[in-house]
């Protein structure tokens, strides 16, 4: 039998240990996502226009990564640095692991919008002068980043999900500190579910999110 | 007149397919040069080396003294600087079939991009400009609008006026009223004519003879890769000299 009573109690208690984990959840996520954004877009344009050489180099680094469960990638972060000298802190191991991670996805996500962009535009922008590093940035990028923003949301809630995982290395993230609560407590159902319904809220706002910067960068006259 | 462009001995390959096998011609200041020819015989191409979109592996191409996309020294012959090319292309303005407009930016930014960036004007400056071109194309109440939002002949106009803002050396149009709705390809040949008698010069390589004909002080026909006959369009529509050009304006419409 659910004890509602018992659950807000403890609830009540928890609250800074239950926000402190959202916050954690939630900042490990956006510094996942924006430092894996900023590397997919360089493995995005290394798989596009890259030589033979920095192509095959990158696919390899791309399909190892997503071939390797993200568990591992934390696991290696963690523990495999700090052999070799670098000592991460375990919110650090876990940011640099995800990130990593997620520039593998975006890469690809950014490499496939690049190749749908009708050649024409890059040729349009050269014949008016522009370098390549200007094509990008004000042609090419601006219409592949439209094209990528839905699965770039699904991207983010997958980063979302993933930082659970970082709870095996320590990080109080919100299942860890969920563990935690229902260690004392014993209520492991009522507090599992809650900790479920706030990452529904967190993927929730990540979509919401989207949306607003789909319709606010909505080309007219196109679809 | 003065030699504005000068082509040289231009040889170009894709892989193993020689496509250009030796084009030799030059463009006079103010000349407006017509290249007619059938599908495949390296027109585009052509033009596409002018401009520095294709490389290609022997030959000169001088525009205005200046030799573009390589240079000569001790009898080895570099690519330029891609920063050097890419101020080269802006010398020339393309025009091309697919219109390629830059479809996140409305018909004013599109106008303005190059002027910004390659020119590296203010922006009010860009886009006070970009007004002045576009009304010349007769788009000025368009100038807030996307290409999505515009016919296939406005785009075309609106492209045209991206290149000329630039205020190019040379203009080159690429069969540009090719994709048009036949109701559409007037408006566009207009502009072309307008430039014209205003003494732009531009190779502008077309199906449409009529116009060819109409607006051209030369006509260039391409033939498999080499310039097959050239002359003043009165010759070379009503007494061709070769056979080859006979028989293609025999299968082209004169409309
Ligand atoms: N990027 C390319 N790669 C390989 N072959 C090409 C390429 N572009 C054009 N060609 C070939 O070059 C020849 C000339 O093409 P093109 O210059 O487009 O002719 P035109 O404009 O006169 O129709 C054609 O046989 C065409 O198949
Ligand atoms: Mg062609």
């Amino acid at each position: 039998m659910i004890d509602l009573n018992a659950f807000f109690d403890e609830l009540w208690i928890a609250r800074w240990a239950v926000l402190q984990g959202v916050a954690t959840t939630v900042a490990i996520s956006a510094l996942a996502i924006v430092f894996g954004s900023f590397l997919g877009t360089v493995v995005g344009l290394a798989l596009t226009y890259g030589g033979r050489l920095t192509r095959l180099l990158f696919r390899a680094y791309t399909d190892f990564i997503r071939g390797t469960p993200v568990l591992v990638l934390i696991l290696a972060g963690y523990y495999v640095l700090s052999t070799i000298g670098i000592n991460l802190t375990p919110f650090q191991a876990g940011i640099l692991a995800l990130a990593v991670f997620c520039s593998s996805h975006v890469g690809e996500i950014i490499r496939g919008a690049l190749q749908a962009i009708p050649k024409g535009q890059r040729e349009a922008a050269m014949a008016i002068g522009l370098t390549f590093p200007q094509t990008f940035v004000w042609v090419l990028l601006p219409q592949a980043l439209r094209q990528i923003l839905p699965t770039w949301v699904n991207t983010a809630a997958e980063m979302v999900k993933a930082s659970t995982l970082l709870s095996v290395i320590g990080v109080a993230e919100l299942l860890l500190r969920t563990q935690e609560i229902i260690s004392r407590s014993f209520l492991s159902l009522e507090f599992y579910f809650f900790a479920g319904v706030l990452y529904f809220f967190v993927n929730f706002g990540i979509e919401l999110l989207g949306k607003w910067v789909e319709r606010k960068t909505t080309i007219p006259g196109q679809g | 007149m003065s030699v504005l462009l000068e082509i040289q001995g231009l040889h170009k390959r894709f892989d193993a397919t020689e496509v250009l096998k030796g084009v030799d011609c030059s463009v006079a200041q103010g000349e407006v040069v017509s290249i007619i020819g059938s599908s495949g015989s390296g027109k585009t191409t052509l033009l596409r080396c002018i401009n520095m979109l294709e490389d290609f592996q022997d030959g000169r191409i001088l525009l205005d003294g200046e030799e573009i996309g390589y240079d000569t020294r001790d009898g080895r012959r570099r690519r330029k600087p891609e920063r050097e090319i890419a101020r080269q292309r802006a010398l020339t303005g393309m025009a091309f079939q697919q219109f390629n407009l830059f479809p996140h930016l409305t018909a004013a930014g599109n106008v303005m991009l190059g002027l910004i960036k390659t020119k590296r004007m203010a922006k009010e400056a860009a886009h006070q400009l970009a007004l002045h071109w576009l009304e010349r194309v007769g788009l000025a109440d368009r100038a807030d609008r996307y290409p999505g939002q515009l016919s296939g002949g406005q785009q075309q106009r609106v492209a045209i006026a991206r290149a000329i803002a630039m205020q190019p050396k040379l203009m080159l149009f690429d069969e540009v009223t090719s994709a048009l709705d036949p109701e559409l390809v007037g408006e566009v040949l207009q502009v072309i004519k307008g430039l014209a008698a205003d003494g732009m010069t531009m190779i502008l390589v077309t199906h449409e003879m009529r116009f060819a004909f109409e607006v051209s002080s030369r006509v260039i026909f391409m033939n498999g890769g080499v310039i097959g006959e050239e002359g003043d369009p009165k010759t070379m529509f009503v007494a061709p000299k070769t056979e080859r050009l006979a028989e293609f304006l025999k299968t082209s419409s004169f409309n």
